[in-house]
């Protein structure tokens, strides 16, 4: 367990009866690129939920570094511990420039007086420029953040994520209604962006899982049924007659 | 972006000069006109009309603030006519006991505590005989009272529609509760009959006048205050709260501590707005504080531009102004036109009057073809972006 980042023991999550988690355990490694696949209903929303603090679960322990109990504590807790979570559909700021929409996410004092008196620091300033680069939209700063593709909307909201300085990235189905080209620019930088801090990554798209993840695991019914290499997990009798097989 | 950007250039353009003229005209030249012209000059502003101006910048001080809250960060406040009448009421407590002896009743209590049969002034009126108090009271009390409501209802997540909800229904439970006897505020009939202001006789010219000035002094400060807290850090959180609050939540913010904040400067705007009406119309009744005036205040806010702190002034104004206008020349069909504007500009003119004018502006450039390209190309310059 010490080289544990997250770790899920017993987990259970009912919604009117239906158990979206069923005693599920799952955990993931410093430093590792996870991906976690599965069907629709499987639970892989809600297994980011009770991460990030959205859902508390009836029952089981969400442990993260060894020490810290995210299940009591606050979403905004959870984030400012070190856990950043990308949404599904790209969820920025529309009205601010892509700058402002970096400036505000980058780890700072996040306190209304603190914002409303102080300025920004230069090493911040510095960290926002640096993301910039990464999410390739540096040409792109000034503009106003509602105006990207949706593609560039994904990165700015990946890039949002990142400026936080989190160890563990949380990513929810990042490649969906993307073209090919960026599909593939959206590998390249979630690969980059784990060379510094674990991530996990939620897909459907099996191309991509192939690309990015060493490790990958499967969810059924709010269980873990599967978990290893992406050659594996495909050689799985199981999973080929529950998820893959379908396609 | 090229409106994001362009707006904002406006806005940094004609800001400060759109600020020095109106503050110059409301503050100098109106009250001037007032009181150094003869009544038949045609320059001459009377002192009925002064009068009516000093209550449509009141209302302007509360709608600056309900922008904050509504226009920025994108929570319907439909209870501002409760912030705006306890800062009246407290006003009002002030006023009426300031008649002194000189009541109706010749009594030192308030005449319809005598027609009540109150024999001794309620302990909680007792304070209000001091100005200096009275003057704290209007920002602290309903500032008070929006922070324990904004606390318990921002906390508990409650937002958007239901937001809006809750906070009629707490503008119907304030009238209510206003209009009982048992309150000792005067009940239905509200609190009227003011005589003095810091011994100033409020008949006259010269104090109504210098209500009007103060007024206005305050409007200005108003405006430079909700301006401050906009082009702040902290303003831009209000957009993003307004825009995707999940996401400011998981960047670690607590959005509700954001909306607490704006929602109770905007309460103390709307006391101060309430304790500057008082005084100037010389009554406060429940009628002001109920649903239908706190709907009244959110057109003023759309018809004007909301997210913009200039529509807010400017929609506060000129509804007032075709309101007064309107119910002395065809006293009938105000409602009908209100009700007719407030549908034209939701679904003609989102951006409200100053929404309008710029579309305008830009579409005259264009036509023009005056445009200048550069003025549109985005800046690479971060500086322009941040502080």
């Amino acid at each position: 367990m010490a080289n544990t980042i997250l770790f899920m023991e017993d987990i259970f999550v009912t919604f009117d009866g239906f158990k979206a988690l069923n005693k599920l355990n799952f955990s993931v490694d410093y430093g590792e690129l996870r991906c976690v696949i599965g069907p629709n209903g499987a639970g892989k929303t809600t297994l980011l939920d009770v991460v990030t603090g959205k859902i508390r679960p009836d029952s089981g322990s969400v442990i993260f570094k060894e020490t810290t109990h995210l299940d009591r504590m606050e979403q905004e807790e959870i984030a400012n511990a070190g856990i950043g979570r990308k949404f599904q559909t790209p969820t920025i700021y529309e009205n601010l420039t892509v700058r402002d929409n970096l400036e505000l996410s980058a780890k700072q004092d996040k306190t209304v007086k603190s914002m409303l008196f102080g300025g920004m620091s230069g090493s911040l300033g510095a960290k926002v420029n640096e993301t910039i680069e990464i999410i390739g939209l540096a040409g792109k700063q000034s503009w106003r953040a509602g105006l990207l593709a949706h593609g560039e909307k994904q990165w700015l909201e990946i890039g949002m994520v990142v400026v936080q300085d989190p160890d563990l990235l949380l990513v929810d189905e990042p490649v969906a209604g993307m073209t090919e080209s960026e599909t593939e620019n959206t590998a390249d930088l979630l690969k980059h962006i784990a060379e510094e801090r674990s991530v996990l990554v939620i897909e459907h798209d099996m191309n991509f899982v192939r690309e990015i993840a060493k490790r990958v695991t499967v969810l059924h019914e709010g269980a873990v049924i599967c978990e290893g290499s992406i050659d594996y997990v495909h050689a799985d009798a199981q999973v080929i007659e529950l998820y893959l097989g379908r396609g | 972006m090229e409106r994001e950007l362009l707006s904002k250039r406006l806005e940094e353009k004609f800001g400060g000069a759109f600020l020095v003229t109106t503050a110059l005209f409301f503050v100098v030249i109106m009250p001037s006109l007032n009181a150094f012209t003869s009544p038949d000059s045609a320059l001459h502003i009377s002192g009925f009309t002064l009068n009516l101006f000093g209550k449509f910048l009141a209302y302007a001080i509360l709608a600056l603030g309900l922008d904050l809250v509504w226009g920025y960060t994108g929570i319907l406040s439909l209870g501002h006519g409760v912030f705006f009448g306890l800062g009246a009421y407290c006003m009002g407590m002030y006023l009426a006991l300031s008649i002194g002896a000189e009541g109706v009743y010749k009594s030192t209590l308030p005449d319809f505590m005598v027609w009540n049969r109150v024999k001794e002034l309620p302990l909680f009126w007792k304070p209000f005989y001091s100005f200096p108090f009275t003057l704290l009271a209007v920002v602290i009390v309903p500032s008070l009272f929006a922070a324990g409501f904004g606390y318990l209802t921002f906390r508990t997540r409650i937002r958007g529609v239901y937001f809006a909800i809750i906070t009629q229904a707490l503008a119907l439970s304030a009238w209510l509760v206003f209009n009982r006897n048992e309150m000792n505020l005067g009940g239905t009939n509200g609190l009227t009959g003011f005589k003095k202001i810091l011994g100033f006789e409020l008949s006259s010219s010269g104090t109504q006048r210098g209500l009007y000035i103060a007024t206005a002094i305050v409007l200005c400060g108003a405006y430079l205050l909700c301006r401050w807290i906009v082009n702040s850090r902290a303003g831009r959180i209000l957009l993003a709260i307004r825009d995707a609050e999940n996401r400011v939540l998981y960047s670690g913010y607590t959005p509700s501590n954001y909306k607490l904040f704006v929602f109770t400067v905007s309460a103390a705007l709307a006391g101060v707005a309430g304790a500057l009406y008082a005084p100037q119309v010389g009554i406060i009744t429940p009628g002001r504080i109920g649903v239908l005036p706190s709907i009244e205040m959110v057109i003023w806010v759309a018809v004007g531009g909301r997210g913009t702190l200039i529509g807010a002034i400017v929609g506060a104004i000129s509804v007032n102004w075709a309101r007064s206008f309107l119910t002395s020349s065809f006293p009938n069909y105000w409602l009908y036109f209100q009700g007719g504007i407030f549908i034209l500009v939701v679904h003609y003119m989102p951006d409200g009057i100053v929404g309008l004018v710029r579309r305008l502006t830009e579409l005259t450039k264009k036509l023009t073809g005056k445009r200048k390209l550069s003025a549109l190309t985005p800046s690479g310059d971060p500086s322009s972006v941040s502080g």
